[in-house]
């Protein structure tokens, strides 16, 4: 199954390294993994979307909360949260389809940031399954050019994680 | 008052007591060695290869409650280093490791003898740390000894740049160091404890499973009460050995691959087991799947909560330290007005007997034309009177020294049990002699295990190490032509040593007493006359039967109860 898990780091060099080695060295899935300072510069938070059988998933929390470096760390998924991640997607918009794809990015809320010729970039944030489907919409043969954070993950209401 | 760096370094070795520090100098230590030089607090062991520092500060920290402490140079030194971590990291043995790295305005720049230190042990320390200004060596030495011994123990690597070693800084070592990210376990909680003594005393068959968290945890007086008071069966992991006395009735010997039928069917066939400070690893009891064939609650009690549950369920997880954990069972067990129901535990304690005489506990075939290993390990144990630190390499003679030497002490057995290191028996015991001066100290090793780090005989003579090596030599490396004769049909890949030294020669060339022994008959005398010689380090070399296996086997994949016996080939 799917999970998302977040976590506080010390804002150190080598931290990230520390948690990726994890995953690799212990043959875990990392489907995307996001990592930015915190409002305090000392931490960095990180979000990690990986998939696992539960006895796995109990296994990574474990083994990240054994790190060091990691201050704390919450299985978003076992509780009620938000995910966004952020796309920019560069496409192929030349004469009739200028219109259409200007459309599409209306619908799925996304925002035309930069315009040539013959492309549009788009972004877009959302689930990751909502950027699937524009990417779907748009179709294969007009996208020049996609770039994702990966997932981002906050807790809804109380659930906050924090030192 | 400023410091270089280099004499911080010393100055925290000195506050944290350290009597040895074991290691090998070089180019980006050089400032720290100038001043181990200036001082006699912390006396240096020069060891011939950076592996063997590591494996003796390693067996100076088993073989005692200190945390051990090498001091190797940038790149190969380094690099040298990484078995002798990876050693300890397996088995939990605190250590620290000050590495010198080349100066900071060179990191990165392929320099000479540059190595990522701290990317290439990475995966097998508990923690390491890159100083980059001389005024942070202090708290980082601190934590790395705090990291070190604290929680699940193990290596810590601290690895300093030349140049920070030369810097000044204040030197002010701190009182205590606390780490926001890391709280190691304490008490047990309360309700747990209370759950797991009424799971022991309504069990019917149980079972206590200790490992090597009983001996590095010191909880192996608690281990003894609670075992006693539940009236149940106990056995020992490989590295839990001498943590439950061997000479105790309660005692059904090791567990796993090469463990006893009883212990084996015991922990297959129990309805309660009790896991104290061990980890269900796949030599200990094999098929997992076969494993969970028969239903059984288990109460597992350790200080990694990932040691629990990552290959087997558990009913009760406890999270705490052991010596702890055990106490407040005890306890609890004690104000209880509930006993064990004797008829169930009579009838539990029949059924392993029965076990017992179907396996024969340890048993092997002497004879009087050919020695036998087991022979050689038995006697070690009669003229020692079962009261040496043993250390071993790796592989049949590993085996052996652990099912025939009966431990009753906990801190006595010094093997690599998780990386099954061979080259660690030699060095290892030297960190043992040196913090147990006076104490009878052997390593019993193999031919072929003893040649991955014999220059150390060097070592021992420089520093008058009296240890006594016992070289069970069958001319073959043994524990490989064993799974080749059973699963490979007999065809002995690479597993012949041909060429050997002549060991005595060689003892002699150091500087040591050599003996070469052929015939079972000489074996008593040999071994009484190499301990009778307390100030010299004596090599016997026993020409062993070279076709003897290891039984009982599990082999590897099958579950406990599809062993091998002795008398099934």
């Amino acid at each position: 199954m799917r999970h998302i898990i977040s976590l506080l780091m010390e804002n150190e060099a080598g931290a990230l390294s520390r948690v990726a080695g994890l995953f690799s060295a212990r043959g875990y899935n990392i489907e995307s993994l996001t990592v930015a300072p915190t409002e305090d510069p000392t931490m960095s938070r990180m979000t990690i979307v990986t998939s696992g059988s539960d006895a796995v998933i109990e296994q990574i929390n474990k083994q990240l909360n054994k790190l060091v470096d990691v201050v704390a760390v919450m299985d978003l998924s076992e509780g009620e949260h938000l995910e966004r991640e952020l796309m920019l997607v560069k496409i192929r918009a030349k004469g009739e389809d200028r219109d259409e794809l200007k459309r599409m990015a209306d619908i799925f809320r996304g925002r035309i940031i930069d315009v040539s010729n013959e492309t549009y970039t788009i972004e877009l944030t959302g689930a990751g399954s909502k950027l699937d489907n524009f990417l779907e919409a748009v179709g294969r043969e007009l996208i020049l050019e996609t770039v994702r954070t990966g997932a981002s993950g906050i807790g809804r209401g109380d659930r906050i994680l924090k030192l | 008052m400023e410091l270089t760096g280099a004499e911080i370094i010393i100055r925290c070795l000195q506050e944290e007591q350290v009597e040895y520090a074991f290691g090998y100098p070089g180019g980006a230590v050089l400032f720290i060695y100038d001043e181990l030089f200036k001082q006699d607090k912390v006396k240096h062991i020069l060891v011939r290869h950076e592996q063997a520092a590591v494996h003796a500060a390693d067996g100076y920290a088993r073989s005692s409650d200190k945390v051990g402490v090498a001091i190797v140079t940038s790149g190969p030194g380094l690099t040298n280093a990484v078995t002798g971590i990876a050693t300890a990291y397996m088995d939990s043995i605190p250590m620290v490791i000050i590495s010198g790295q080349v100066p900071t305005f060179a990191i990165g720049e392929d320099a000479f003898q540059e190595v990522d230190a701290v990317g290439i042990t990475r995966p097998c320390v508990k923690h390491n740390f890159l100083v980059k200004d001389p005024k942070d060596i202090a708290e980082t030495i601190k934590k790395a000894f705090y990291l070190a011994r604290t929680g699940r123990p193990g290596p810590v690597l601290v690895d300093i740049p030349k140049d920070v070693s030369n810097q000044k800084a204040v030197f002010e070592y701190p009182e205590s160091v606390s780490i926001r990210s890391y709280h190691p376990p304490g008490k047990a909680d309360s309700t747990q404890i209370r759950h797991a003594a009424q799971m022991l005393l309504e069990a019917k068959r149980p079972m206590i499973y200790a490992g090597g968290g009983v001996v590095q945890g010191d909880a192996s007086l608690q281990l003894i009460e609670l075992v006693h008071l539940l009236g149940a069966p106990c056995t020992n992991t490989l590295m839990g050995l001498g943590g439950f006395p061997a000479g105790d009735n309660q005692f059904v010997g090791m567990l796993g691959m090469h463990g006893t039928y009883e212990a084996n069917m015991a922990m297959q066939h129990c309805d309660v087991l009790l896991a104290v400070g061990a980890r269900f690893d796949d030599r200990v009891i094999g098929n997992v799947a076969h494993f969970a064939e028969v239903p059984r609650k288990i109460i597992h009690i350790d200080i990694d909560p990932s040691s629990i549950a990552k290959r087997v369920k558990v009913d009760l997880p406890i999270v705490a330290d052991l010596k702890l954990a055990l106490g407040e069972l005890l306890d609890v067990l004690k104000s209880s007005k509930q006993k064990p129901d004797a008829a169930e535990l009579a009838s539990w304690w029949k059924q392993v007997n029965e076990w017992r005489v179907k396996g024969g506990g340890m048993r092997y075939k002497n004879s009087t034309e050919v020695i036998k290993p087991q022979y050689v390990i038995e006697t070690l144990h009669k003229i020692t009177g079962g009261d040496a630190f043993i250390t071993s390499d790796v592989g049949q003679h590993q085996m052996w020294a652990a099912q025939y030497y009966k431990f009753n002490k906990p801190r006595r057995w010094i093997n690599s049990g998780g990386l099954g290191t061979m080259g660690f028996g030699l060095p290892a015991a030297m960190g043992v002699q040196l913090i147990n001066p006076g104490e009878t100290v052997a390593c019993v090793t193999g031919e072929g295990s003893i040649q991955m780090n014999i220059q150390e005989l060097s070592t021992c003579k420089q520093f008058r190490l009296p240890i006594k090596v016992l070289a069970l030599n069958n001319r073959y490396l043994g524990m490989v032509r064993q799974w080749q004769e059973f699963f490979h049909g007999n065809r002995y890949s690479e597993s012949y040593m041909d060429a050997l030294p002549d060991f005595v020669k060689l003892a002699e060339a150091y500087g040591h007493v050599g003996m070469r022994i052929d015939n079972p008959a000489d074996v008593e005398p040999a071994i009484k006359e190499a301990f009778a010689r307390k100030d010299d380090l004596v090599f016997m070399d026993f020409r062993t039967d070279s076709t003897e296996n290891v039984f009982p086997m599990v082999p590897g994949g099958k579950g406990l109860s599809e062993v091998i016996l002795a008398e099934d080939l």
